[in-house]
Parts: C-alpha cells; sequence; structure tokens
C-alpha cells in the first residue's frame, strides 16, 4: 500500500467517482476530494490493474432489519436464534463493540450485551434484499461467483470497455448503488486474486474499500497470522502451531514440497496463498450441490413423533427452496447430532426426483425411524442432494396412483400460503403431539 | 445311500434347482443341495429360506437314503463329464463324504447331514387350482419385465397374482410395474381359484419357475395361503414366500379415457425403435414418436453421439401429436406383443399411454412417457 516510484499513484473518490487530476501535481498529500470535498479517497499506484473484487454486505441481516426500522438503528441488534440454544447468526456494529460476534450461544451474548434487541432471522426479508444486490452486481459484469447470500466474488476482466470505467470505479459506483437502492452498507475488496480480495474485504470493515496490490501483497502477507489463510481453519491452525508457524511470513520462506509433503493437498494451496498467489478463477452459475435445513433442540429429543413433527417443518422448508429455485432433489439425506456431538448421516436414492415436501418427508421419516432407537438427538437436518431441473422432479408414478393427489394438495397449500402467508394453514404432522399420550 | 443316473437328466435337474442357491452364504448347509434316493427316483432339492425347489427324476438306486454336497461344486462336476455318461453317486458308511464317479473321473465331496438340511414349513393352503403350464408362461412372460428392483418399495418386486373382474367375468390377472411402465395380463379364472388373496410372487421366484416351464405342456397345480405358494409340476414342486406387502390399487393408474389411437406394424415398429435408439444416451434411452396423419416419424438425438430419425407408415388419425418413451421399455412392450399390430392409445404428451396387443385381448401394457 505504499507508492512505488515507477508507477504514479491513482486517486479515487469513492462519493463522486472523481479522479484527482491533473497527475504528478502533489495530490497524494490531498485529505479530501478536491470535487465533493469528500474524505474518502482511495488510492493505489494499482487501482487501475485490479480485476478481482469481493463484495460482502456489512452485518447483513442486522442491516436489514434496521433499513426496515429505524428506531432500531443506534441499538445494537442481534439476528440469531431466540431459544435456550440458539446462536448468534448476525450481530450489528454497535453489539459487536460490546464483544457479540457471529456463532456465539445467544445467551451469553445477551449476557455481555444485555441492552440488546434480539430478533429471530426473517430469511424471506434477506432473501429479497439479497436478489436486489445480486441483480446489481449481475449489471456489471457476468461473472459473479456468490459466496452466501450477502457475499460474493465479482470478476471485472473486460468491463472497462463495457462502462468505459476502471474497474475501481465501477465498484465504488456498485456499493453506492447498494447504499441507495437497497438501503444497506457494503464492504469492498480489489486486488488481483480470489483469496486476496476477501482479505482485502474484511480490512476496513463496515463501509470499507480495500486495496491489495501486486507490489505489497508479499510483504502484507507476511505479518498477518496464518488463520488469515483460505481453508485454514482451527485444526490446521493447531497443526501449524505445532510446527512453529503462527504468521504467514513463517511460511513465506517454506519450499512449497515441503508444505505439500507435510500438509497434502491444503499444503499445495497455502504455499500458493503465501506467496499472494491464487489459480482459483471466478466462477459464475456455481450450482448448488444440495439444499438443505437442520435445526438445534432447545431439549436433546428422542421421542420419535417429537422428532418426526419437527422433520416436517425442515422438509417443507426444504421443499419450499427447491420450488423457489424450480429445482428437484435425488437423494434424501438425513442428518442427526446425537448428544454426545456425533454426527450421523443417511442416505436414500429416490425413485425419482422430487421437489415436495411430502416425499421428502415420507423417505425422510423412514431414515429416521431406524435412527430413532431411543437415542437423544440435539440436531435434525434433512437435505437433498443430486440437484436438477424443477421439470423433472415428481413424474406421475404408475405404483402411487395417490402420489398426484398428494401433489396437488401440496401445491394448493403452497398457493394458500403464498396469498395469506406461511402460517395460514398447515399439515396436522407439524404439529408436536403431547408428551405422554 | 447308491445310486447311478445319466449325466443327462441329472445335469437337467440340478440345473432347476441350483440357481436357488446363492453364490454368498453365510449358512454353510444353504450352499449345498439336498439328495434323497428311494424307490428308483432321486430327488434334489435346494432352499434360500424363502424359496424352495425339490426336483425329482428317475435313478438306478441300489441303496436308499440321503445327505447334502455342495450345489455349485455338484452342478459344475456334471456339466463338465461328457455326453451320456453315467455317474455314480455313493454316500460312505460313516456319511462324512460322498463319492462321486463316471467312467475315469473320480469325485470326493464333503458332505454335512442331511438333518441339519433346513425344511421350508408349508403351513395350511387353503386355495388349489390347476394351470396350464402355457397360461402360467404367459402371465409371467408378459408380465415379468416391469418387475421393478427398487429395494424400497420391495412391494413391487414382484408379480401380483389375483383375482378381479372384467366384464363381468371372474379373472385370474397377473399385473407388475416398476412406476414407469407397467403390464397386466389375465386370463379366465381357473376353477378352484374363486375366492384367493391377491399374492405378490417374489422375482427369484418367477424366474425360476419360468426355467421350469419351459417346454412343458403339463398342468401344474397351485396352492397359496396369504403368505406362501406352491406350484407342482409332474417332477418338481416349487414352494416360495410370499412378499408381505400391499400392492398399489393399479387400477387407477391404467387410463381409459385415451382418444389418440396409433396401429403400427410390430415388427416393423420394434425395429425401428430398436435402430433409432442407437444413438440416444445410455441415461435416458429417449426416443421422440411424432405422429402425423398416417405417418411415425422415430427420432433421437444425442449430444455426444448425433441424430436418427426413421419414419414408418401407420393408421393414425387424431392430429400431431408429440410424445417421448424410454426406448428400452418400448422394446419390452413390443417384444411380448404377439399380434401383427400393436395399437397405442395416447391421451397428450404427458400422460400415461395404453398399449394393446391385436392378438391378445387379455394383456394391456401402461407407459408413462418421458420429456423430449
Amino acid at each position: 500500500m505504499t507508492p512505488t516510484s515507477e508507477k504514479q499513484t491513482v486517486i479515487l473518490c469513492r462519493d463522486c467517482l472523481h479522479r484527482q487530476k491533473p497527475p504528478g501535481s502533489n495530490l497524494t498529500e490531498e485529505r479530501r476530494c478536491i470535487r465533493c470535498g469528500s474524505p474518502r479517497l482511495l488510492r493505489h499506484p494499482e487501482l487501475d490493474d485490479l480485476m478481482i473484487a469481493h463484495l460482502d454486505c456489512d452485518a447483513f441481516y442486522a442491516s436489514v432489519e434496521k433499513r426496515d426500522e429505524p428506531t432500531l438503528r443506534d441499538k445494537p441488534l442481534i439476528i440469531g436464534g431466540i431459544g435456550r440454544r440458539g446462536v448468534v447468526s448476525t450481530a450489528c456494529y454497535i453489539a459487536r463493540i460490546n464483544g457479540v460476534h457471529s456463532a456465539m450461544p445467544m445467551y451469553q451474548a445477551r449476557k455481555i450485551c444485555p441492552d440488546a434487541v434480539v430478533m429471530a432471522p426473517n430469511m424471506d426479508k434477506y432473501s429479497l434484499a439479497a436478489r436486489h444486490i445480486w441483480d446489481l452486481m449481475k449489471k456489471v459484469t457476468p461473472l459473479v461467483e456468490p459466496l452466501s447470500l450477502d457475499e460474493a466474488f465479482l470478476d471485472l476482466n473486460g468491463t472497462v470497455r463495457l462502462h468505459h470505467r476502471t474497474p475501481a470505479e465501477t465498484m465504488a459506483d456498485l456499493i453506492r448503488q447498494v447504499e441507495t437502492e437497497v438501503g444497506v452498507t457494503a464492504s469492498v475488496g480489489l486486488s488481483y486474486n480470489k483469496f486476496l480480495a476477501k482479505v482485502a474485504s474484511d480490512l476496513d470493515k463496515p463501509r470499507g474499500y480495500s486495496v491489495i496490490g501486486r507490489a505489497e501483497a508479499r510483504t502484507f502477507l507476511a505479518a498477518q497470522p496464518v488463520s488469515l489463510l483460505w481453508g485454514v481453519g482451527k485444526a490446521m491452525q493447531q497443526r501449524l502451531k505445532r510446527d512453529g508457524y503462527t504468521e504467514i511470513g513463517q511460511l513465506q520462506s517454506v519450499a512449497p514440497d515441503t508444505l505439500m509433503r507435510r500438509y497434502g493437498a491444503i499444503g499445495q494451496r497455502i504455499a500458493q496463498f503465501v506467496q499472494g498467489e491464487d489459480s482459483r478463477q471466478v466462477h459464475a452459475d456455481v450450482k448448488a450441490k444440495s439444499v438443505s435445513a437442520e435445526t438445534t433442540f432447545s431439549d436433546d429429543i428422542h421421542d420419535l413423533r417429537l422428532l418426526n413433527s419437527t422433520l416436517w417443518r425442515l422438509c417443507e422448508k426444504v421443499s419450499r427452496r427447491l420450488k423457489a429455485k424450480d429445482q428437484s432433489g435425488a437423494t434424501v439425506v438425513l442428518k442427526l447430532r446425537t448428544i454426545d456431538f456425533r454426527i450421523r448421516t443417511r442416505t436414500r436414492r429416490l425413485p425419482s426426483p422430487t421437489q415436495l415436501a411430502d416425499v421428502l418427508y415420507r423417505h425422510g421419516s423412514a431414515l429416521l425411524s431406524d435412527e430413532a432407537d431411543g437415542t437423544a438427538f440435539r440436531l435434525l437436518g434433512i437435505g437433498v442432494s443430486g440437484i436438477g431441473a424443477g421439470i423433472d422432479a415428481d413424474p406421475p408414478d404408475l405404483a402411487d396412483p395417490d402420489a398426484v393427489t398428494r401433489a396437488r394438495v401440496e401445491h394448493a397449500v403452497d398457493q394458500l400460503r403464498d396469498k395469506f402467508g406461511v402460517g395460514s394453514i398447515g399439515k396436522g404432522r407439524h404439529m408436536p403431539p403431547k408428551l405422554g399420550t | 445311500m447308491e445310486l447311478t443316473i445319466e449325466r443327462g437328466s441329472l445335469l437337467k435337474s440340478l440345473g432347476h434347482v441350483q440357481s436357488v442357491v446363492e453364490r454368498r452364504n453365510t449358512i454353510p448347509i444353504l450352499s449345498n443341495v439336498l439328495i434323497e434316493a428311494a424307490d428308483g427316483s432321486v430327488s434334489f432339492t435346494a432352499t434360500d429360506l424363502d424359496l424352495a425347489i425339490v426336483d425329482t427324476v428317475d435313478a438306478d438306486v441300489k441303496q436308499s437314503g440321503a445327505t447334502t454336497v455342495p450345489a455349485h461344486t455338484l452342478h459344475d462336476i456334471v456339466r463338465k463329464l461328457p455326453d451320456g455318461a453315467q455317474v455314480a453317486i455313493s454316500l460312505d458308511a460313516d456319511g462324512a463324504k460322498v463319492k462321486l464317479s463316471a467312467g475315469r473321473s473320480k469325485f470326493t465331496l464333503a458332505c454335512l447331514p442331511r438333518d441339519d438340511f433346513p425344511v421350508m414349513s408349508e403351513g395350511d393352503m387353503p386355495f388349489r387350482f390347476d394351470l396350464g403350464a402355457a397360461d402360467l408362461k404367459r402371465l409371467i412372460d408378459k408380465t415379468r419385465f416391469a418387475i421393478s428392483t427398487e429395494e424400497t418399495r420391495y412391494y413391487l418386486n414382484g408379480i401380483y397374482l389375483h383375482a378381479a373382474e372384467t366384464d363381468g367375468v371372474q379373472m385370474l390377472r397377473a399385473v407388475a410395474t416398476d412406476g414407469h411402465r407397467l403390464a397386466r395380463v389375465e386370463l379366465p379364472l381357473p376353477e378352484g381359484a374363486a375366492g384367493i388373496p391377491g399374492v405378490i410372487v417374489p422375482r427369484k421366484t418367477v424366474s425360476e419357475l419360468r426355467k421350469l416351464i419351459d417346454e412343458n405342456d403339463e398342468v401344474i397345480t397351485i396352492a397359496l395361503s396369504d403368505t406362501k405358494i406352491r406350484f407342482s409340476f409332474r417332477n418338481a414342486i416349487v414352494t416360495s414366500k410370499l412378499i408381505d406387502g400391499t400392492f398399489p390399487d393399479y387400477d387407477r393408474v391404467i387410463p381409459s379415457g385415451n382418444d389418440k389411437s396409433l396401429e403400427v406394424d410390430t415388427k416393423l415398429f420394434a425395429d425401428a425403435v430398436d435402430r433409432v435408439s442407437t444413438i440416444s444416451t445410455d441415461k435416458s434411452r429417449a426416443v421422440k414418436m411424432e405422429l402425423d396423419t398416417d405417418r411415425l416419424t422415430l427420432s433421437a438425438t444425442s449430444p455426444e453421439n448425433g441424430t436418427a430419425t426413421e419414419e414408418i407408415s401407420a393408421s393414425y388419425g387424431s392430429g400431431e401429436l408429440t410424445i417421448g418413451f424410454n426406448s428400452r421399455y418400448m422394446l419390452d412392450i413390443a417384444d411380448e406383443i404377439e399380434g401383427d399390430v400393436a395399437r397405442f392409445q395416447f391421451a397428450d404428451a404427458a400422460a400415461p399411454t395404453l398399449v394393446l396387443d391385436s392378438a391378445d385381448e387379455g394383456a394391456l401394457y401402461v407407459l408413462m412417457p418421458m420429456r423430449v
């Protein structure tokens, strides 16, 4: 991030997109935009040469809620499971000041941030906002690779001729649009590969815009902890620490084949990343490999009837998502976590692909009843893999004449729900049975 | 036990029973065939506990007795012996070994005592009726191709045999389906079969039965209960457990109002489908049928292989229609159609299609279209 002698530092105003001219004058020291007076100036010698961007919304769920309820704006807001075993999915930046972070148990978050407003997530609302952002990104480049609902990579190669703007300008304009049109803020990382773009977007959140160029990438990385490397989680960090590596700089001098020998495939990736290299492309149309839903119970459950009523709710959720995307799934996957945190997954290939909650439930509950042998479970999940087109879902089945009727009932229920809300109508199996009866 | 038997009849008899024995068995006795010799004949019994076949054949029995030997080994030995050989089989005095000799070949086989061999309890079989071998053959041949192999719907893994009424006449019906196609064949209900429960005869039993029927003009006696069925041939008895499940209410999926009728020459049609399907991809095997007045165009497209088209003359006058089917399924049905003319009845490109045999009114096939 230090200007090099060969290259002239490019200075760009993030608010009015004005390039500070004339070059050569001593504007490097200028603190504000000479046109609009904004202090938000981007300066980097390679600013016009970096093509890979990572866009990441700031505390997305919380931002959407604050957008819709302005009285929450100055309060700490936590979105997450509100039950006893709930965890934080998003904390707004005010709550983060108190140390609340995502994946923290909710009771702990409430303890350290007692003033916080706690809300259950409203996924439909967030999906709608995300969809809006997605449309804006797609106008910038067709090469958008989503990582989750609220973050994506953009490959801006070739867009200069299209938009008559440099990628840096295009991205500045994009987050401005996200702010004005969607009403949430986002941070951008701009670099020459995916790994560094993602690292950059995290550097000055929220409302940040960071740039990592080729010239300083290695030096910048050297001082960072190994946890910054993509794919290095807790276990890998421990392994690296045991071998004496805590900072990326220590790994930069290790030969790539040593890393590969010692850590296998991930070692190969680490060897690339520590040098600031990443050969992965930005892939548009990364299709989901599976669609699933799961829940952690507030109390461990062993009763099959209770498990089944939860299973049905989850099946409806998975089905809703398949229908919304007009997809089908060919294999049902049941996931259970026992009280000693062991995961059990059971799969069954369906006679034909489905998108119906009823079919998922029939096969899911058959798998479940084989597992519900009195074992108490703390988590239950159901999903499908083998994602295909919606048009292939649920072909008429000569061996199951009632299937057509059941499908019709389900579609009728869907229509009622579209009109009157999800809670308006449901199956009896949704109701949890009274225990002891 | 001591007997001599001609190689040919021994091989035939063993051939009838040995395929019941699974290649891998955790219970050793189930790998064996039970040999029982008495009064000028010898019986061979094999079982997998769900199905048992006893085949009896004439032999020169010098000393009656019984034992069990590995079924596949015995079958392999006899198969390799020269045609026309006389095979001598004897159990040694302490009952531990069986000696087999033919010409200069001599074998010693380890055996297990007959008392260890599981006997399938038949229980009470309240229904009993006779069926000609040709009739049983027809019921099996025209339905077995549609039997499902899907394990989760085990109740589809066999032929559903039951009594039903067609136009006021009591019929014995055989039905099989895998969800994509369905075959239904019927014949007038034999005497004694009134009131039989609907039973599902497992796939393996069906295929063993079919082997016994070949070129036989005999009468087969069928006895059954809710849980078991027994087929008595002249020289063989097949006893089988039934699939414990409920067969779907298939009547509701047989279309009745399909108004677009196509008639084609069965052989011409089958040959054309076979040729065109060479191109279709392995996975879907889809073949498209395009219908116009008295014309049927079959085609297949594969992104890897290319395209194929064949036009055949047909009798059709119900307006243009494009519909696709799995070519394998069409060929399976065409194979079983005896008449020169196959009759298709369509509703539309997505609804079940009916296929009828001009020479067999008692046979009916339903085929689900595919998206093409």
